[in-house]
C-alpha cells in the first residue's frame, strides 16, 4: 500500500515538475520578441550559464568602449538586451524590462539583486534605434518606432 | 606624455590616405544635395568599430550675425535630440527653481554692449576645451575628452558632486535632480549626474554628418551653426576660420575652445 501510494507521489511530482518546465520554457519565450535576433539562437552571446553568471562583467567592460572610445559595434549592449528581451502587452505596448515581472526584473527580484541599470538606460526602446535588425523585428511585432516608455518599473 | 603633445597640435602631418577618403566623402555629400539647404542624410551609415583617435578635432563655428533673436531652434532641436523635452518639472519642487535648474544642453545668451547698446545674441553650450577645467576638477575621472575632442562625462563614474560645474566658465553643465522617466535609448541619462552638450556623440558615433542644432539652424534658413572637423584645413569650418574673425569666449583663460563665435 505504501509503496503504490509512493508511486503515485513520484508520477504525480514527476508530473507536476514536467508542467512546470513547460510553463516555464513557454515563460522564457514570452520574453524573447519573435522575430527578433534572440529568437534565432540557441543562446545569447554567450552560453546561458555564462550569460546568468557574468552579464555585469560583459556589459560593465562593454560600456568603457563604448563611452570613452566610442565603439558601437560591441558583442555585449544593454540596449541589445532591451531590443530582444522586451516583451509587449495587448495593447503593443513594451513593459519596461525591469518590471517585477519581465525580462530583467523578474531575475533581479528573485535574486535580490538591486537593478540601477534602468535608472539611466531605456527600459523599452525608445527613439532612434541603435539596431536596424532589432527594429525591424519591432516593426514586425506592431509596435511604432517611437516609442514612449512610462514608469521606469521601481518597486520590486 | 607624447600622446598629449599629439593632441593638442592641430597641424598633425598630412595623411594623404585619409585626405583621398575625405575628397570622396565630400564628393558623396555634394551627391546628396538635392537644393541648396537641403539635405538628405545617410542614417544608416555604420556603427564606428574602432576607437575613436585624435586625428580628428570636433567642433563648432557660430556667427553670431546670424543667430536670431527670438529663434530657439537649436535648443528645441537639442532637447528633442536628447530627451529633453521628455523631462517634466517634479510635484514637489517650485517653478522658478525648475526653471532655473531644470537640465539645459544649450542656452541662448543675450549679450549687450552697455557702451554702444549694440545687441548680440548666440548659443552658448559646453565649448569643449582642449584643456578643460572641468576635467581637471572631477574627482572620479567621469569628466573627460574624448580622443576626437569631445568632452563628455561618464555618467557611470560620475557621483554627481558638481564640482565640474563649479569649474566651467561658460555655465555649461546642469545637475539631473530627480528621476527622469522615457529616456531615449541613444541618451541614457539619470537622477544624480552631470551632464552637458557632447556635440551628439551618438550621430558621430554612427557616421552622420551634424549635430541636432546645425541641423535646425539650417533648417531656419539661419545658417549660423557650422560644424566639422578643426583638424582638417578643407573642411568648412576650417576655411570658415580661415576667412572671418572668430573669437573663443573668455580667451584670456587659454583654454582653445573647439566651440568659436565671430562678431562676439
Amino acid at each position: 500500500m505504501a509503496k503504490s501510494v509512493l508511486t503515485v507521489g513520484l508520477v504525480a511530482l514527476g508530473l507536476v515538475w514536467a508542467l512546470a518546465q513547460t510553463a516555464q520554457a513557454d515563460d522564457m519565450k514570452r520574453y524573447v520578441v519573435a522575430g527578433s535576433q534572440a529568437a534565432k539562437l540557441e543562446s545569447c552571446v554567450e552560453p546561458t550559464e555564462l550569460m546568468r553568471r557574468q552579464h555585469m562583467e560583459f556589459i560593465k567592460h562593454q560600456r568603457i568602449a563604448t563611452v570613452h572610445e566610442g565603439i558601437r559595434i560591441e558583442k555585449y549592449s544593454l540596449s541589445g538586451c532591451v531590443d530582444c528581451h522586451i516583451s509587449y502587452n495587448a495593447e503593443q505596448i513594451p513593459q519596461p524590462i525591469n518590471q517585477a515581472d519581465q525580462f530583467c526584473g523578474a531575475c533581479h527580484a528573485f535574486a535580490a539583486v538591486n537593478l540601477n541599470c534602468f535608472d539611466c538606460h531605456a527600459a523599452v526602446p525608445n527613439g532612434t534605434p541603435l539596431n536596424a535588425a532589432a527594429m525591424a523585428a519591432h516593426d514586425a511585432a506592431g509596435v511604432a518606432a517611437q516609442v514612449q516608455s512610462s514608469r521606469d518599473g521601481k518597486g520590486h | 606624455m607624447e600622446k598629449v603633445i599629439d593632441m593638442k597640435d592641430e597641424n598633425d602631418a598630412i595623411n594623404p590616405q585619409r585626405r583621398a577618403f575625405l575628397g570622396v566623402a565630400a564628393g558623396v555629400t555634394a551627391a546628396v544635395t538635392v537644393a541648396p539647404g537641403v539635405l538628405l542624410h545617410t542614417v544608416d551609415a555604420a556603427p564606428r568599430a574602432e576607437p575613436v583617435t585624435s586625428d580628428v578635432r570636433w567642433g563648432l563655428l557660430i556667427d553670431t550675425a546670424k543667430c536670431v533673436d527670438g529663434c530657439s531652434a537649436c535648443v528645441d532641436a537639442c532637447h528633442h535630440e536628447n530627451g529633453l523635452n521628455l523631462q517634466t518639472m517634479p510635484a514637489e519642487q517650485a517653478v522658478k527653481k525648475w526653471e532655473t535648474q531644470k537640465p539645459a544642453w544649450v542656452r541662448k545668451v543675450k549679450l549687450q554692449d552697455n557702451q554702444t547698446g549694440r545687441m548680440t545674441t548666440l548659443p552658448l553650450m559646453c565649448q569643449h576645451c582642449d584643456d578643460p577645467p572641468c576635467v581637471d576638477v572631477c574627482p572620479t575621472g567621469a569628466s573627460f575628452k574624448r580622443a576626437d575632442g569631445i568632452v563628455m562625462v561618464d555618467r557611470h563614474l560620475c557621483i554627481g558632486c558638481r564640482y565640474c560645474m563649479m569649474a566651467c566658465p561658460y555655465k555649461a553643465r546642469s545637475f539631473i535632480h530627480s528621476d527622469v522617466h522615457g529616456q531615449l535609448t541613444s541618451v541614457p541619462r539619470g537622477k544624480g549626474c552631470v551632464e552637458s552638450c557632447n556635440l551628439c556623440v551618438q550621430r558621430r558615433d554612427f557616421g552622420q554628418e551634424s549635430t541636432a542644432c546645425v541641423d535646425a539652424c539650417a533648417a531656419e534658413g539661419h545658417h549660423a551653426i557650422v560644424f566639422g572637423d578643426l583638424k582638417d584645413p578643407d573642411s568648412t569650418i576650417c576655411k570658415l576660420l580661415n576667412e572671418m574673425p572668430s573669437r573663443q569666449l573668455r580667451e584670456d583663460l587659454v583654454l582653445n575652445t573647439g566651440v568659436r563665435y565671430s562678431g562676439v
